[in-house]
This record gives structure tokens, C-alpha cells and sequence, in this order.
């Protein structure tokens, strides 16, 4: 077989949001809140089972939780603000939201470090302590990981990486800490808002 | 901005630009899909051998009642470590192997959408697998079982570390496969060559597609089991216990929601290696196409949908194992039609009988043995007696053997060729297939029997005077003439190695891409990339299809390492992708998991956390972008 | 070691009630699972081997042009598997609620504890001194149904005894219930059938079914406190057995011995099994239980006992009287 070239013409690896590095975000993310969905599984399914009150010892406080809530509602802001102005070539408002963003997670762990000091109760002292601890902290381990993926991308961004149509590993992390916000959501109505719908 | 290049394809240079890196660097960064694909399937083909061993240790321990060549521990050792083996690195790893060396080559592509995760998929299995293996240097290999129920895997009656093995082990080889599943599925909306539009695609694909979007869902429900099993023992937590609010059952629906997804995430692939493989041995396409395609799709979605078919005798209300039951029994439909698919491939064809073919219609003729004793324990009451005996263990053997192994023999005597350059030996192959087949049939169709004469499974041994005497002696020996057939096969293969007939591109004449290249392709697949214009692009001349598929004519991609990103439907091509030099990122990362997990087992905590620390900056390193070549740089589009 | 008193343990040729309804489904799903084997073995034997000679004929180069038929696909695919499963379906569902409840009302209820590795048996009551509690051993009176409450004192066990009914898992945290009924006298073998670890292969049970008359009897025997010794040896026996370890461990009605962890053993010597059915129960098997605890059945929770040779012999004849 003789081979003959053919001339093309197609952009080089434009990292927009067709490119497979997006799918494979949003297919890591698919994995990711498969495995809230079934520790939220076993949380329900042990709470239909319970034969004392559920939660054993009242209901979580809203103290610290829905303020922790808002904070990380609006990082998600923040954070979408920051994506915003990379579209638009803003070097400055990237670093910025993205700095922003940082810190209100930074707040939302440090509030829920907080939370975890005052509980009545450990991991180890009933299986609602076990899955309130483990729930919430396999969330706040996401938290960590978002916050750790904001630094690398801030770091990115100083170095001058991203552009406005370049900027594909920011896009991924800004919807990764989507997702870590949609899951703190969902974690939140239902381990402290659920119980109280009687 | 038109490109042109020269009229003769530069095949020196792609050579140069797609081979890995000499020496011992190669060896550990090399990302080419087709060394992983065999370093899978090596590896695989190991543990298998190891399994073997174990069902070896116990088929003679209970070839006669009250034997005592294991004690109770040693046997419940091996028993648990037969299964995790065969189930997690074998049946799916083999899979694994074949999917990745094979799809490039299939789609006309140069390589999978992520090829150092690729890299990072593998290691982390080898890793995983050593790391469960290491268990048994000290003597306490997991040995609750391939399922661990609890209680009886918590600290209070398992204290030693084999059940932290057993935990820690399957969440390690839980990164492997998601990463892995992720590869496959982007790989098959992105990479596909022009033209080769989803009516295209070979079956292998759909198949590795279903199984890998299952493992996308379902392999959370056993990183979340192990985790909460490994917090109860370790950090005295209280998911399953009841005394503190937690319920046994817990880690049964975690489990089963996991594994039954898992027993069609190691099917699904064989089946579609096996789709690929009919036709060229009926020398016609497939019949039932689209058929086949959506049944894969079908059995995988349905899959998560039976798991209480594993819990029927714990107590459940009857509306409930009434809806599984119906589940379980509907989606034997199918597989059946696949099994017609096959059929009429063959009854409208040509038969070739060759070894490969051989071994699929064994494979048929097993698939529907373990379909109709699946159907039968899908009967709830008559699965109250069923379950926890041999009749299982009959069952699960032949879906696994008939619909998994015999397959993935079909593919070594059909694709080794294409990895070697080597065909293997006609005569000895026949040999081979009989002796699996007769063996398999041997060793497996008596524990139908023996279960419904009450002989329950995981027993180390059993008394003499219930009847179950003669049927495990036939059952023993046919395990070993299985095993003979396998060894007769590993010592043909060597021999191939050496002293076997060239196979040359394409020794079966078969109809798909990868049989354009030659055996074994070269490092950059394909000289060109070829535009498709029908599912068998090697018979369409012959098949008098109106438009052909080009081959030699196409895109050359030679500035770097290239490939073509297309559209998922139709594959049109819109982007080029530069693919990933060697990289060392993957093992480093793989070496750092691992010294985090012997950390969290022996809890030697700072170790975990040195571990996690070097985790995460080899991470860093990895995501880190590499700065461009010179004719990279010359070639970036301008900012406007 | 003499032969085990009870048959095999087949799930056919049943002798109960709950296992008849099964076995009927078993042999219909057997006679279907095997049909379809056979038809589709034919039919992919045929499709190999018709027209052998003209399809020999042609080179291998040839390649055969799909026809587009489909209709073997969807009748043997689909149209008849999905005939053939519903109807499957519905019989099930037939024979699980025919099953779902006894057939009269129980007459007595049976409390199973599983341990690792045995079955505490307990015959309860309203009125304490009628309960029975007792080993690896029911009896039931033949026609009538007794119920089952299963429940676990460590691990997941599960409760089969395959002539009779199908099993049903012991699962700790919650209580699980079946019922259960002989139709003919016998011994009929059951066993556990859920890996709960070491000795999980010897954790058996012998269901007795007799008139009721003859259950009547039993239980009532079962009721009694044993005859106290009438011979030196055998109150040397009980002495040993009350002063030992023994008593930390097993309870022996009429005796200062009350331990709770292992099976009650105020009427041991009228069951016809020891250590959960790993040995026919004689003096020579009971001696070497004692003696060798460990050897028989390692990694139970009986220890091995260090007595003299005399203190075993006059132990174990005092066990005897224990009917």
C-alpha cells in the first residue's frame, strides 16, 4: 500500500470545553458524587432502621453549619466570577476570585473544624456520630482537594498560562469546586435539615 | 492557516516521535497503549496462574470427606484469596488489557484520550495486587470471603490484618479501575477516527463502554464499604454494628450494589471481543448489529437494578424480592438475544473452525448453562435453597468461566498474533480447547448437583455418609484437567515465541482496522489516519460496499505526537490533540499510593501522611504542563 | 467414628411442607433450564454443521453478504425468552406466597440463637418453667408447623435444613422468622449456611420429626431437671463438672451450674449429636471431645480439657445420665 499524504487544517489542541480533558472532569466528578450518593444511602438507610430517636442526640446545630453554607455558596461565586474574567482576558479578576475563593474555603473548613470541637458525640460513639463524621469529612476532604487544585491553578495563572480562549485546566477546577458546593448542599438538607422536617 | 506536507508519509519520523524512551526510563514512563495493554494482559494471565493455585489447593482438600491438607484457616485464606483474585485482578484486568491495546487500533487512532492515566491504570493495579499479595508473606491473607460479611470482618472476630488487607486492598484497586473506566469512555466520544460514526464502532467497544460507565457508578459502593469497614476496625466507628445503630445489612447492599454491576463489568468486554471475533470465523458480519450493541448497553443499566438477588434469604419483605426477582430474571433477555445474534452470524455464514472459534462456541454453549442456572436462582424460593450452596458456586463458575475466560482465550489465540508477530500452534490449541472444556464441564456442571444435595459453600471440609463423596472427586479431577489445559496452553505460547509461524497483518483475514497494520504495529499504529466508511473497512470490496474506507490516503499528523479529536456521533474530526511524551508522573504516583496504604494498614500514621504529601505533589508534577517543542510552539494558533 | 444419623440432606426427595412447594418449582425451573440448553445446543449445533459440504465447498476468501434477517434474533432473543420467563415469574410468585405462611396456625415457637459455631435451641413459654432450652437438636411434631425466630448472638449465620424449608439467614440486629413442618417422621440433616468464619463447615443441626405424641413426650422429658447421681462415679462426675471449668461455660439444670456461653447441657445425652453435629454422640466421641477439643473442632470456643483418666471416665458417666 503506497501511502499518500493529505493536507488538513484544525486547530492544535484548543483545551475548550469539547476537548476530552472537560469530559473527563465531568466523568471524575460523575465517580465522585456516585460515592455521596451512597454514603447519603447509608445514612438514610440506617436512619429508616434506627429504633431510638434519629439523630440520636437531637438535631445538628444550624449555628455554624447554614452561615458555613452561605460561605460556600457564595466561593462558588466567587470562583464563577473569577472563570467569568479569564473569558474576557482579566488577569487581574482571575487571580483575584480565585484568591477570594480560596479563603472563603479556607473559612468554610476552619468553621467546620470548629463545629466538629463542640459535638457531643465522636465517630466512635454511635453509627449516627460515624456517618456525621464521615460524611461531612469525606466532604471537607473534597473541600480540601478543591482548595488545593485553586492553589496549583493561582499558581498557573501568575505564571501567565491562562488566556481568554485558553484557560481549560481553570474551567475544570471552577467545576469541580461546583460540584463540591452542590454536594455540601445536599449534604446539608440532608443531614440537618431532613430530621427536622419531622 | 492550510497546512501541506510532503506527498510521501514520513514514517521514519513518526517512528521516532511515537517509540518509548530506551532502557529502564522507558520501561517505567512509557505511556504507548499497546506495552500497557500486554503488560496488562501479562500481569492478568499471572494472577490467573495465581488463582489457579489456590482453586488447585482447595479442589484437593475437599476431593474427599474429613481431608486434612489445609486446616481451617489456611483453607479460608485461600478460598477468600481465589475469589478476590479471579474477580478483581484477573477477570476485569484482563479485560482491561485487551480494551486498551486494542481500541486505538480499532478506532484508527494513535492512542487512548489520556495515556499516562493509562500508565497510572496499570500501575496502580500491579501495585494493588502485590499489595493484597503481600498478605500472605505474613501469613494473614483476608479470609472472610470475596464478600466479607460483617460482622464476622470487624476487629471483634477477625483481629488480625487480613480483613485490613482485604479493605485497603480493593480501595487501591478501585483507583485503577475508575481511572482506567474514565480513559475508556472519553476515549470513545473523542478519538474515534473520521467517519467511524457509533454504527461503526466494533462490539468490543460497546461492550467496554457499558462495563466502564458501570464502573463509573457502581465502584463508589465498595470504596464507600471499604472505607466505613476500615474505619469501624481501625477508628472503633459503628456502621454495621447493631448495638450503636448500625445494621449487618448495610454492608450487603453496599457490596451487592457494587458487585452485581461488577460480575457484567467483567462480562460485557469479553462479550464484545467475542461479537468481533464470530464474524470473521462465520466469514460474515455480525447479524444483529444494533442488537447486540444495545444489549450491552441494556444488561449494564439493568445490572443495577437486581443486587437484592444476592440478599434474598436474609429477611426481606416480599415486595421487594418479588421486584429483584423479576429484575433478575428479565435481564437474562438480553443476553439471549445476543446469544441469537451469534447464532444467526453463524447459521448464515461459513464456519472456520479454527482455535479461536473453538473456544466461542464454548463459550456459547457455557453462556447459556450459567444464564438458565442464574434464571433458576432468580426463583426466590427455590433460591432459599439454592443460595450459599454449590449450586452457586456452579453457577457464578460458568457465567465466569463460559462468559469471561473462554473468551479471553479466544482473544490470546486470536490477537496474540497481532501483540507477537507469532501465531500459535492449530494442533495444540484444539488440545487446549478441549481440555478447558471438558475440564470446565467436569468440574462445574456435578456442583449443581452436589449443592442440591445440601452441600453448602465455603466449607474446609465435610463429612463422609451424605453423598457429596463421589461428585467432589469427579469435580477435583476436572479442575485438573482444566488446569492442564491451561498449562498446555502457556507452554504453546512460549513456543510460539520462538519457533511459531509469522502471522503477517492480517492471518485471519478478519474485517476491522487493526488488521490493516502489521503484527505487531508499529509504535505510531498508523502511518495515516484512515477515514472509515463502514464497520468491516477489510471486507468492503468484497461485501460490494458502494463506498470504501481509505487507508493509505489520509491525514499523516507527524508534528509531535498527534491524533485527531472528532464529534461523538459521527466522528468528524474538529480538533488535533497532542498526546503526552513518556512520562515518569504515573509510577511515582502509583509508589506514593502505595506507601500511603501500607501506612493506613499498619497505622503508621505519619507514613500515610508522607505518603498523602507525595501523593499530592506528584500530582502537581503531573498536571504541571510540559514546555512545547519548538515546532509546537510555531504551530499555536494567535491570540486575538 | 459411626455414621451420621440422618440421610442426605437433599433439597428433593423432601419431607415438609414449605421444601415440597420449592421442589416443585426447582424441578419445573430444572425441566425449563435444561429445555432451553438443549433447543439452543440443537440450534447452534445446526447452524454450524447445515449444508456442511456446499459451505465447505467455498475458499475462505469468500465473504457472505448479510441478508438482514432478523427474525431467529427476535424470536429466540426475545418473543420466547419473555414468554417462557414470565411464566417462570408467575409460578414463582405462586409458590413464594403459598410459602409466605404456615399452614395453620404454629404450634409451638422456637427461639434459634446461632453462635459460632452452634445452635442454642430454646423452646419458648409463657411460664418460665416450661421453657426448654437445648442444643443442636429440634423436635417437631410431624403435620404441624412450628415457628422459627432466628436471631444471631455474634455473626451472620444462616438456618437451612434442606428436606424441610429453605433457609433463612440469622442476621445480628434483627430477628428473622420462618416456619417450618415435617410431614413424615425422620432425622433430617440441617446445617448453617453463611461463612461465619473458622468452623462455619461444623456448624450442623438435626431437625427430629415425630408423632406428637412422641414430641409431646420430649418436651416434657426436656422439662425436667436430671435425676441427681445414684452411683459413686457418677456423682464424682458431677462434682468434677460443677468444680471445673465446666460450669463457667455450660448450664446443667439442678446443679450450681449456670455458665451461658456454651450450649445447655442439662439433657446432653438424649440428643444424638455432639460439638453441632461433627460426631455422633457416645461415650468414646464424648470423651474425645472433652479430652481434645481443639483437635476436633480447632478454633472453637471449648478448650481443651487437662483432666486425669479417671475424673474424664467418671465425667463422662455422669454426662450419660444427663437424658
Amino acid at each position: 500500500m503506497t501511502l499518500v499524504a493529505r493536507p488538513y487544517d484544525l486547530p492544535i489542541s484548543p483545551q475548550d470545553l469539547r476537548s476530552p480533558g472537560r469530559l473527563g472532569m465531568m466523568l471524575l466528578i460523575a465517580t465522585e458524587a456516585s460515592f455521596f450518593v451512597y454514603l447519603l444511602f447509608s445514612y438514610f438507610y440506617l436512619a429508616s432502621m434506627a429504633r431510638g430517636s434519629w439523630p440520636p442526640d437531637g438535631n445538628p446545630a444550624l449555628r455554624l453549619s447554614l452561615p458555613n453554607t452561605i460561605i460556600l455558596i457564595v466561593s462558588s461565586g466567587t470562583m464563577w466570577w473569577a472563570e467569568a474574567g479569564i473569558k474576557r482576558g482579566q488577569q487581574g479578576r482571575l487571580r483575584l476570585g480565585l484568591l477570594v475563593t480560596l479563603l472563603l474555603g479556607l473559612l468554610f473548613l476552619a468553621l467546620q473544624g470548629l463545629e466538629y470541637s463542640h459535638q457531643k458525640f465522636t465517630p466512635a460513639t454511635h453509627a449516627y456520630g460515624s456517618l456525621f463524621f464521615t460524611i461531612t469529612g469525606f466532604h471537607g476532604a473534597h473541600v480540601a482537594a478543591g482548595l488545593l487544585m485553586n492553589i496549583f491553578v493561582q499558581a498557573r495563572a501568575w505564571a501567565g498560562h491562562f488566556t481568554a480562549t485558553r484557560h481549560l485546566a481553570l474551567s475544570n477546577v471552577a467545576l469541580y469546586w461546583h460540584f463540591v458546593d452542590i454536594v455540601w448542599i445536599i449534604v446539608f438538607l440532608s443531614l440537618y435539615i431532613s430530621p427536622r422536617l419531622g | 492557516m492550510a497546512i501541506t506536507t510532503t506527498p510521501t508519509a514520513p514514517v521514519e519520523r513518526l517512528a521516532r516521535t511515537w517509540e518509548t524512551a530506551p532502557g529502564l526510563y522507558g520501561i517505567l514512563a512509557t505511556v504507548d497503549h499497546k506495552k500497557i495493554g500486554k503488560r496488562y494482559i501479562v500481569t492478568a494471565l499471572v494472577f490467573f496462574l495465581a488463582g489457579g493455585i489456590e482453586a488447585a489447593f482447595m479442589r484437593t482438600q475437599l476431593i474427599h470427606s474429613n481431608l486434612h491438607l489445609l486446616d481451617a484457616e489456611e483453607y479460608n485464606q485461600i478460598f477468600t484469596m481465589h475469589g478476590v483474585t479471579m474477580l478483581f485482578l484477573f477477570a476485569s484486568p484482563i479485560l482491561s488489557g485487551f480494551s486498551n491495546y486494542l481500541w486505538p487500533l480499532m478506532i484508527g487512532a494513535r492512542d487512548m484520550a489520556f495515556p499516562r492515566v493509562n500508565a497510572l491504570s496499570y500501575w496502580t493495579f500491579l501495585l494493588a495486587g502485590i499489595f493484597i499479595y503481600t498478605s500472605f508473606l505474613i501469613g494473614q491473607a483476608p479470609d472472610g470471603g470475596w464478600f466479607a460479611y460483617v460482622p464476622m470482618t470487624e476487629r471483634t472476630y477477625s483481629p488480625g490484618l487480613n480483613i485490613d488487607f482485604y479493605a485497603l486492598g480493593l480501595i487501591f484497586i478501585t483507583i485503577s479501575t475508575t481511572v482506567g473506566a474514565v480513559n475508556f469512555v472519553v476515549t470513545f466520544f473523542k478519538m474515534r477516527a473520521p467517519g467511524m460514526s457509533l454504527n461503526r464502532v466494533p462490539i468490543i467497544m460497546w461492550g467496554t463502554l457499558s462495563a466502564s460507565v458501570a464502573i463509573i457508578f457502581a465502584l463508589p459502593a465498595l470504596s464507600a464499604a471499604c472505607v466505613m469497614l476500615y474505619f469501624d476496625r481501625r477508628f472503633g466507628m459503628h456502621f454495621f454494628d447493631p448495638a450503636e445503630g448500625g445494621h449487618p445489612l448495610l454492608w450487603q447492599h453496599l457490596f451487592w450494589m457494587f458487585g452485581h454491576p461488577w460480575v457484567y463489568i467483567i462480562v460485557l468486554p469479553a462479550i464484545g471481543l467475542a461479537s468481533d471475533m464470530i464474524p470473521t470465523f462465520a466469514r460474515r458480519p455480525l447479524a444483529g448489529y444494533t442488537f447486540v450493541a444495545l444489549s450491552t448497553i441494556t444488561t449494564a443499566i439493568l445490572g443495577f437494578g437486581v443486587w437484592v438477588h444476592h440478599m434474598f434469604a436474609t429477611g426481606l419483605p416480599m415486595l421487594a424480592t418479588t421486584f429483584f426477582s423479576a429484575a433478575s430474571m428479565m435481564i437474562a433477555i438480553p443476553s439471549g438475544v445476543s446469544i441469537f445474534a451469534w447464532i444467526a452470524t453463524i447459521w448464515h455464514g461459513r464456519p472456520v473452525f479454527r482455535t479461536p472459534f473453538l473456544f466461542l462456541i464454548g463459550f456459547i454453549v457455557l453462556f447459556v448453562i450459567g444464564g438458565v442456572s442464574g434464571v433458576m436462582t432468580a426463583a426466590v424460593p427455590f433460591d432459599w435453597q439454592l443460595t450459599d450452596n454449590y449450586f452457586v458456586v456452579a453457577h457464578l463458575h460458568y457465567v465466569l468461566i463460559g462468559i469471561n475466560v473462554f473468551p479471553v482465550f479466544a482473544a490470546l489465540y486470536y490477537w496474540l498474533p497481532k501483540m507477537t508477530g507469532r501465531m500459535l500452534s492449530e494442533r495444540y490449541g484444539r488440545w487446549v480447547f478441549w481440555l478447558m472444556f471438558i475440564g470446565a464441564n467436569l468440574a462445574f456442571f456435578p456442583m449443581h448437583i452436589s449443592g442440591m444435595l445440601g452441600m453448602p459453600r465455603r466449607i474446609y471440609t465435610y463429612q463422609s455418609g451424605l453423598g457429596w463423596d463421589t461428585i467432589n472427586l469427579i469435580t477435583s479431577i476436572g479442575a485438573y484437567v482444566f488446569a492442564l489445559g491451561v498449562l498446555l496452553f502457556l507452554l504453546d505460547f512460549f513456543r510460539s515465541l520462538v519457533v511459531g509461524p509469522e502471522a503477517g497483518d492480517n492471518p485471519w483475514d478478519a474485517p476491522t482496522l487493526e488488521w490493516s497494520v502489521s503484527s505487531p504495529p508499529p509504535p505510531y499504529n498508523f502511518a495515516v489516519i484512515p477515514t472509515v466508511r463502514s464497520r468491516h473497512p477489510l471486507w468492503e470490496d468484497r461485501l460490494g460496499e458502494a463506498h470504501h474506507t481509505l487507508l493509505g490516503t489520509g491525514p499523516v499528523l507527524d508534528r509531535g505526537r498527534e491524533t485527531f479529536g472528532t464529534s461523538a456521533l459521527d466522528s468528524d474530526a474538529y480538533e488535533i490533540l497532542q498526546m503526552p511524551e513518556d512520562s515518569i508522573w504515573p509510577v511515582m504516583l502509583a509508589a506514593m499510593m502505595t506507601v500511603t496504604f501500607y501506612g493506613l494498614l499498619f497505622g503508621v500514621w505519619w507514613l500515610a501522611i508522607l505518603g498523602l504529601v507525595l501523593v499530592i505533589l506528584s500530582l502537581a508534577g503531573w498536571c504541571w504542563p510540559t514546555p512545547l517543542r519548538e515546532e509546537e510552539l510555531d504551530l499555536l494558533p494567535e491570540e486575538g | 467414628m459411626t455414621a451420621m444419623p440422618s440421610g442426605s440432606p437433599a433439597m428433593f426427595g423432601t419431607a415438609g411442607r414449605a421444601a415440597h412447594e420449592i421442589a416443585v418449582l426447582g424441578w419445573v425451573l430444572s425441566f425449563i433450564a435444561l429445555a432451553v440448553l438443549l433447543v439452543v445446543s440443537l440450534i447452534l449445533l445446526a447452524a454450524l454443521f447445515r449444508r456442511r459440504a456446499a459451505r465447505a465447498a467455498q475458499p475462505d476468501s469468500v465473504v457472505i453478504r448479510p441478508n438482514r434477517s432478523v427474525r431467529l434474533i427476535v424470536w429466540g432473543g426475545i418473543v420466547i425468552p419473555a414468554i417462557i420467563l414470565v411464566g417462570a415469574l408467575l409460578f414463582t410468585l405462586f409458590v413464594q406466597s403459598a410459602v409466605a405462611t404456615p399452614p395453620a396456625t404454629p404450634v409451638a415457637t422456637i427461639r434459634i440463637v446461632g453462635h459460632r459455631w452452634w445452635w442454642q435451641v430454646i423452646y419458648t413459654s409463657n411460664s418460665p418453667d416450661q421453657q426448654v432450652v437445648t442444643a443442636n437438636e429440634i423436635h417437631v411434631p410431624v403435620g404441624q408447623p412450628v415457628r422459627l425466630e432466628l436471631v444471631s448472638a455474634d455473626v451472620v449465620h444462616s438456618f437451612w435444613v434442606p428436606k424441610l424449608a429453605g433457609k433463612t439467614d440469622v442476621v445480628p440486629g434483627q430477628q428473622n422468622t420462618m416456619w417450618m413442618e415435617a410431614d413424615k417422621p425422620g432425622t433430617y440433616w440441617g446445617q448453617c449456611a453463611e461463612y461465619c468464619g473458622l468452623q462455619h463447615a461444623h456448624m450442623d443441626l438435626l431437625v427430629v420429626a415425630e408423632s406428637p405424641a412422641d414430641f409431646r413426650r420430649w418436651l416434657d422429658q426436656q422439662r425436667q431437671p436430671p435425676q441427681p447421681p445414684t452411683d459413686p462415679v457418677t456423682a464424682a462426675g458431677e462434682r468434677i463438672f460443677s468444680r471445673s471449668a465446666c460450669a463457667a461455660c455450660h448450664t446443667v439444670g439442678g446443679t450450681p451450674a449456670m455458665g451461658q456461653l456454651g450450649p445447655d447441657l442439662t439433657h446432653l445425652a438424649s440428643r444424638r449429636t455432639i460439638a453441632a453435629g461433627t460426631l455422633p454422640n457416645t461415650p468414646g466421641n464424648l470423651a474425645g471431645w472433652i479430652a481434645n477439643a481443639q483437635g476436633i473442632k480447632p478454633g472453637n470456643d471449648m478448650p481443651t480439657m487437662m483432666l486425669p483418666p479417671g475424673d474424664l471416665q467418671a465425667l463422662v458417666a455422669w454426662l450419660e445420665t444427663l437424658k
